[in-house]
């Protein structure tokens, strides 16, 4: 473990950065929200103070294997999602390694395996419901991001972060990169592919049971999901050959503007039923991503 | 540490969470609280979120006299809450029964079941009247805290 590794884990894009920006980043999707509505939204700090109360909070006390298994999941995803910002090529590189786009993907999906089996564990009818759709959902958008992903690194020839990092002269690569960004809204439950966490019709989904500190860190995994899957988009749009404060500046820019598109998007359009959200991602999605990765096979063949 | 609790205590006053229960109202307190929510009202910027789990809110926020068939959700949305909490009774039916006082299927007023902190008198009441309400509530709960006869006490 080199020095730089270590300053990508824990302090930029790694924890001490992750952390106040993914609040940022929530606090972001809030205010476009608000502003969308014409309301004035939230102060700044907001989801601050929410993750200080939640720690405040007594919860109810449970106990056993089902106690240990509901902390569990939070924490994991917060891991797996600090893990994946450590991976992002930003601000300084050589630290990749071969294949690590691989283990990004990995990482990238941990959260919502979590968020699913936190559902199923909690035992609530409200919980099972989310996770049930939240599990079908994940079928339906990971096949275009995968697919999506592969695209670009076919026309890169690598799995390479380092390499695949930065814009490109092929179209596979942007329309790669569209893919992706398709497949947010649904990875961060964000409106319309918010059926699984739909709050007031099921509750809120999976988390129903939760309270307290646990909730806290779900939220937080929330806002550090932002910061990863925006930041994952940004690496692959900014030019690599400018100097590292103005990438850094610009990383971050361009990360919030994503938060403020989507969020846009997600205050402009209601909830789309389950049945909705996989036409979506299958029908239209899929026809996207599979046309792309067979133009970069093509792209391949006749370079 | 009387930094941390400073810090705790604004957060608390900071972002109250309220779940809305109607005992049994006639649903004009209930569209009056929903207003709020609305841009002329915005309660977001005082940090107050409406939250569809009593496990995530802070302020039980009741409408309705109490009718008997509602009554043991009450007690057990009100032990869902994790502590601290504060309960805010909005409308007069929660306060005195209102025009169903001396019905035979009314349990309420509400305090002979569970402590209310905040009573927001009308019928119904005014959205700003409300947020007056949640906000003093905010205020009562982080001045209290986790209640120390509380501490130690299962909820189920």
């Amino acid at each position: 473990m080199n020095v730089s590794g270590l300053i990508h884990l824990f302090v930029f894009p790694g924890l001490l950065f992750a952390i106040p920006a993914g609040w940022f980043f929530v606090w972001g999707e809030h205010k476009a929200v608000a502003r969308m509505q014409r309301r004035i939204g939230p102060p700044l700090l907001q989801p601050f103070y929410d993750f200080v109360k939640l720690i405040g909070k007594r919860t109810p006390s449970r106990h056993g294997i089902e106690a240990n298994l509901l902390r569990l999941w939070p924490t994991l995803s917060v891991l797996s999602l600090v893990g994946a910002l450590a991976l992002l090529p930003v601000s300084s590189t050589g630290i990749g390694f071969s294949g690590d786009t691989v283990l990004l993907v990995a990482l990238l999906e941990l959260p919502s395996i979590c968020f699913i089996l936190a559902g199923f564990t909690s035992g609530s009818i409200y919980g099972e419901i989310g996770s049930i759709r939240e599990a079908v959902l994940g079928v339906a958008n990971n096949v275009v991001f995968l697919l999506s992903i592969v695209t670009i690194a076919l026309t890169e020839k690598t799995f390479r972060l380092d390499d695949l990092a930065g814009p490109s002269s092929n179209p596979g690569h942007w329309i790669g990169v569209f893919g992706i960004l398709l497949c947010i809204p649904a990875k961060l439950r964000l409106n319309p592919f918010s059926t699984s966490s739909a709050e007031q019709e099921i509750y809120s989904g999976p988390l129903t049971e939760y309270a307290g500190a646990a909730l806290g860190l779900w939220k937080l995994a929330h806002g550090l999901e932002w910061v990863a899957l925006t930041g994952f988009v940004a690496i692959l749009v900014l030019p690599v050959n400018i100097s590292w404060w103005l990438y850094d500046l610009s990383f971050v820019a361009l990360s919030f503007f994503i938060v403020l598109l989507l969020s846009g998007i997600a205050a402009a359009t209601a909830r789309f039923t389950l049945q909705r959200s996989i036409r979506f991602y299958w029908r239209w999605a899929a026809i996207l991503a599979i046309l792309a990765m067979s133009s970069a096979i093509y792209m391949r063949f006749r370079s | 540490m009387s930094i941390l609790k400073q810090l705790m205590h604004l957060c608390r006053r900071k972002s109250p969470s309220i779940f809305h229960l109607n005992t049994g109202s006639c649903n004009g307190c209930d569209i009056e609280l929903v207003t709020c929510l609305s841009p002329r009202y915005d309660i977001e910027q005082l940090g107050i979120h409406l939250e569809g789990s009593p496990r995530h809110a802070d302020i039980l926020c009741i409408t309705g006299p109490v009718t008997r068939k509602t009554l043991e959700a009450v007690k057990t949305v009100y032990a869902q809450v994790c502590e601290p909490k504060a309960v805010v009774a909005i409308g007069s039916c929660p306060a005195s029964c209102n025009v169903f006082a001396g019905s035979p299927v009314i349990e309420g007023p509400l305090s002979k079941h569970i402590p209310v902190d905040v009573y927001v008198p009308g019928c119904p009441p005014h959205p700003d009247a409300i947020i007056n309400g949640i906000a003093r509530a905010a205020q009562i709960l982080a001045d209290r805290g986790v209640p120390e006869a509380t501490k130690g006490m299962a909820q189920k």
